[in-house]
């Protein structure tokens, strides 16, 4: 069973990621929206704890309203839009919204 | 004429997520008008609120970056980011807008509003102060 997680939240404000990176197992999937995607920015304390994770992704919207361009996105993490984020709700089994 | 005032506003939230950060720009521009000498602070999360290219338009919200260019005509020239809050999250002030303020003691000479400073420097800073507004 596949659980698609949503976080967001600040990681530097709130221990979301931290709980939910905890919990995601082999075929699960990690979007970032909101004020989450702030842990996807390379160099920052929180993507290292994106690391080892198969599939993070961040809401493009959300990332190009907080001043951020695609290169400043840790390895690995991908830019996906809102016809995406229904398809990956669609593809998991369970949808695990992390407040 | 009462007495000028030294006020800072402390903006510890992102962006966007919640309404702290436009709510305190509001505040901060009609304390402006009330001739007090205003700083603003940038720490934790705040930091966020200043970074440059934001395009608000893919989550139909209002992108209320451009005002902080403005905040040099009211006289808000003092703007203290803390380091460690930026090198926390990946970022340097060349993620930030370049904010400026004409002097006119100097012939209207265009000088950063921007000031990086330590931790223990923005303690300084708050100690330094009449007035706290934490947003």
């Amino acid at each position: 069973m596949s659980i698609l997680h949503l976080v967001s939240k600040s990681p530097y404000e709130r221990n979301n990621l931290d709980t939910c990176v905890d919990f995601v197992r082999d075929g699960d999937a990690v979007l970032l929206i909101e004020d989450g995607v702030y842990a996807a920015v390379k160099g920052g304390a929180a993507a290292a704890k994106l690391q080892g994770l198969a599939d993070v992704s961040v809401l493009g919207g959300d990332l190009a309203a907080r001043g951020f361009a695609v290169d400043k996105l840790a390895d690995g993490v991908k830019v996906v839009d809102y016809a995406d984020f229904v398809d990956m709700v669609e593809a998991k089994d369970k949808v695990q919204s992390w407040l | 004429m009462s007495e000028i005032k030294k006020f800072l506003y402390v903006n510890r939230k992102a962006p966007y997520g919640t309404i702290y950060a436009w709510e305190s720009l509001e505040v901060v521009l009609i304390g402006a008008a009330f001739e007090q000498d205003v700083s603003l602070a940038f720490l934790d999360d705040g930091v966020y609120q200043l970074t440059k290219d934001q395009d608000t338009n893919g989550i139909g919200m209002k992108n209320f970056s451009p005002t902080y260019s403005a905040l040099g005509d009211y006289e808000v020239t003092k703007i203290f980011v803390e380091k460690e809050s930026l090198e926390e999250r990946g970022l340097s002030l060349d993620d930030l807008q370049h904010l400026t303020w004409e002097d006119e003691d100097e012939d209207w000479a265009e000088k950063d509003s921007i000031r990086l400073v330590s931790r223990a420097e923005m303690a300084e800073i708050m100690a330094d102060q009449d007035m706290l507004f934490n947003f």
